[in-house]
């Protein structure tokens, strides 16, 4: 049998267990209207609620239809189903106490002693929950009656004279308050609430200083060397002995400082002869730019992502592509690292580079055009 | 009813059974070979005379006759070094079953001394970069905290910061660091295998190449306090695991909390 059944009209002949269950047990009067459960009640049904006793008194039919069944079926079950459930309940009032022990008991005093305590504390408060949804579960499951109620909808509207009655109190309230005699009570109020409004606004000064041109410049300086991270060492073109080398490089006299290197941080990587494609910035050829600011087939791009500024320094020498590990984007490094896949829209920037009076390799001048993501004041976005 | 045509523990059933067969499935999948490399003794042109006759059984295929590699198949051999071809072939990336983005570890066909008359033959075909020694790879002294610093720079981006390893493009991957040997290390350092970049000994010295392996190592060694390791991956896969596992438990006792009743007691 399908749940249609419960959408039938009331007055329509009723077969099925739900009805049954209905009128079997209640001794019902003849041609009383029948009611199908999950349908809108019968208007006397829900009037009874309503009644004074003495209405009900006064020889109007007072057997009042149940809308809930008052009792069990099987009381064995409901016997098992009860046990059950406050055995839950027990659990989960023993495990809310080993709670407040366990509390007591670890003091997280050390790394260790935390480890348990969180542990036992976790545990024993999710213990609590979990016994105490279970019981409600079964509970409901076996031991309440399975029907479904309805209840009526009323206009929200209030009427018309109750409407009348609100404004006709409202402007006697306004008139004896004075609030509408005396303008200048009005008005000093509503100024003294101004500063409040207002206030928030300063809380702006809090986020700091304005950046400026600070995102336009990194501290790459003219003649200033480049250090293999890490090791903080300076490179000569000839340490990269064969092509397919890569190392982090930061500016030398900031290697330690973070706030410069989130912006500086540079891989150079080493190409074989013929590798790199260089076009002049006069002449793109395909969408990309490699300047001559090369030593040796050893190219510099900063490692910032211009995506959203995460380090993008997965070079694969066999392809020469960098892969930003954030969001997949994929640079060419032979290209000017031209974007070939993912969200980023620019090329890397490319450091203009040069060896000085020892052989080390130095930056020429700082990036040509701001590192790093997007941002409003940058102008051309691709 | 139609209701009753299944039995109410039947959809508990399926999705266990679903995450049975994805859980097996995946640990039949992924299975793992181990291999390393020792000292060799024997004299050097007998060596390469053994080299040359197991390159021409093994690798000459693709690699051709003469090791000058065939274009669009397999590179030339002159000159990648016996450090080279000690790495791919000890970890069982060589011989390659077939051409894929990334060969991987898998177990090794070829004994220590084969592998090392195999690199012994290489060399003699070009030079290049060497086995490193035993002292080379020793970790007794290593500064693995400085180790930690050079992996972070230039290591850690491909591999993680465990060394758990990590996806690349285009089916590529940088491999776990879980089994590899010191000498391993070392070579892949030194060689550049696959799409690694070549990290030879003037930009990165063989003390920072120390330090790093050392780094490597000891981080294995690290105590799990959760239990299982996860892959060493840190916070994410641990949140991932709790997640799926509390969404598993979740979604049963949804099922059961609005399971339809068996039969209604109040009949």
């Amino acid at each position: 049998m399908s749940d249609s059944t419960r959408g039938r009209v009331p007055g329509e002949p009723e077969e099925g267990p739900i009805l049954r269950a209905q009128t079997e047990g209640s001794a019902e009067p003849e041609g009383a209207p029948r009611r199908v459960i999950g349908t809108p009640a019968p208007a006397q049904s829900r009037m009874l609620l309503a009644q004074t006793a003495a209405e009900s008194t006064a020889g109007l039919p007072a057997e009042r239809e149940r809308e809930l069944p008052a009792d069990l079926a099987d009381l064995d079950d409901a016997k098992r189903a009860e046990r059950i459930v406050a055995g839950c309940f027990i659990l989960a009032m023993l495990s809310g106490f080993a709670f407040i022990a366990a509390y007591v008991i670890f003091l997280p005093h050390s790394t260790t002693r935390v480890l348990h305590s969180n542990l036992a504390l976790g545990l024993t408060m999710g213990l609590t929950f979990l016994f105490l949804g279970v019981g409600a579960t079964i509970w409901v499951r076996r031991l309440m009656p399975h029907v479904e109620m309805t209840e009526q909808r009323h206009p929200m509207r209030s009427d018309e004279a109750d409407r009348d009655a609100f404004v006709e109190t409202f402007n006697e309230g306004a008139d004896a308050s004075q609030f509408v005699k005396r303008p200048i009570l009005r008005r000093t109020l509503i100024a003294a609430t101004v500063p409040a409004v207002v206030a928030p606004i300063l809380l702006l000064r809090d986020l700091g200083p304005l950046p400026r041109t600070k995102l336009e410049h990194t501290v790459w300086r003219d003649g200033m060397r480049l250090l293999n991270y890490g090791a903080n060492t300076p490179i000569r073109p000839g340490d990269f002995s064969s092509p397919g080398g890569m190392i982090s490089v930061v500016p030398e006299g900031f290697q330690d400082n973070f706030n410069a290197l989130a912006k500086a941080a540079c891989i150079i990587i080493k190409f074989g002869p013929g590798e790199v494609v260089y076009t002049q910035q006069s002449q793109p050829a395909d969408g990309f730019t490699v300047q001559n600011w090369t030593v040796d087939n050893i190219v510099c791009y900063s490692k910032i992502c211009t995506h959203v500024g995460c380090p993008a320094a997965l070079y694969e020498q066999t392809t020469h592509h960098i892969l930003c590990p954030c969001h997949q984007s994929t640079f060419d490094a032979a290209r000017g690292a031209k974007v070939i896949f993912g969200p980023a829209t620019r090329a890397l920037p490319q450091l203009p580079m040069t060896v000085d009076a020892e052989g080390y390799l130095v930056a020429r001048s700082d990036f040509t055009e701001p590192v790093g993501p997007s941002f409003w004041e940058r102008g051309n976005s691709s | 009813m139609t209701a009753r045509r299944r039995h109410p523990l039947a959809g508990y059933a399926v999705v266990l059974f679903g995450l049975l067969l994805a859980g097996v499935g995946y640990a039949v999948v992924t299975e793992a070979g181990a291999a390393s490399a020792s000292a060799p003794a024997i004299t050097q042109d007998a060596q390469i005379a053994q080299g040359q006759a197991i390159f021409r059984e093994e690798c000459a295929t693709c690699h051709g006759q003469f090791a000058q590699g065939t274009p669009g198949v397999a590179p030339s051999l002159i000159g990648v070094g016996a450090a080279a071809v000690d790495f791919q072939v000890s970890t069982g990336r060589m011989p390659a079953k077939e051409p894929v983005a990334e060969n991987g570890r898998k177990p090794v066909g070829l004994n220590t001394q084969q592998i090392h008359a195999l690199a012994a033959y290489i060399e003699s075909l070009g030079g290049g970069p060497a086995i490193p020694s035993t002292a080379q790879v020793s970790q007794v002294g290593a500064n693995a905290g400085f180790g930690q610093q050079l992996f972070v720079a230039d290591c850690a981006q491909c591999h993680n910061f465990q060394g758990a390893g990590g996806a690349l493009t285009y089916g590529k991957y940088a491999p776990p660091l879980t089994q590899s040997t010191p000498t391993q290390i070392f070579e892949a350092m030194l060689t550049g295998p696959e799409a690694m970049p070549v990290f030879n000994n003037t930009t990165i010295t063989p003390q920072e190449k120390r330090d790093i392996i050392a780094y490597i190592v000891q981080t294995r060694q690290e105590p799990n306090p959760g239990g299982f390791s996860l892959g060493r991956v840190g916070p994410v896969t641990e949140g991932l695991v709790a997640f799926l596992g509390l969404l598993l438990f979740m979604v049963l006792a949804a099922l059961w909390i609005t399971a339809k009743h068996r039969k209604t007691p109040h009949e």
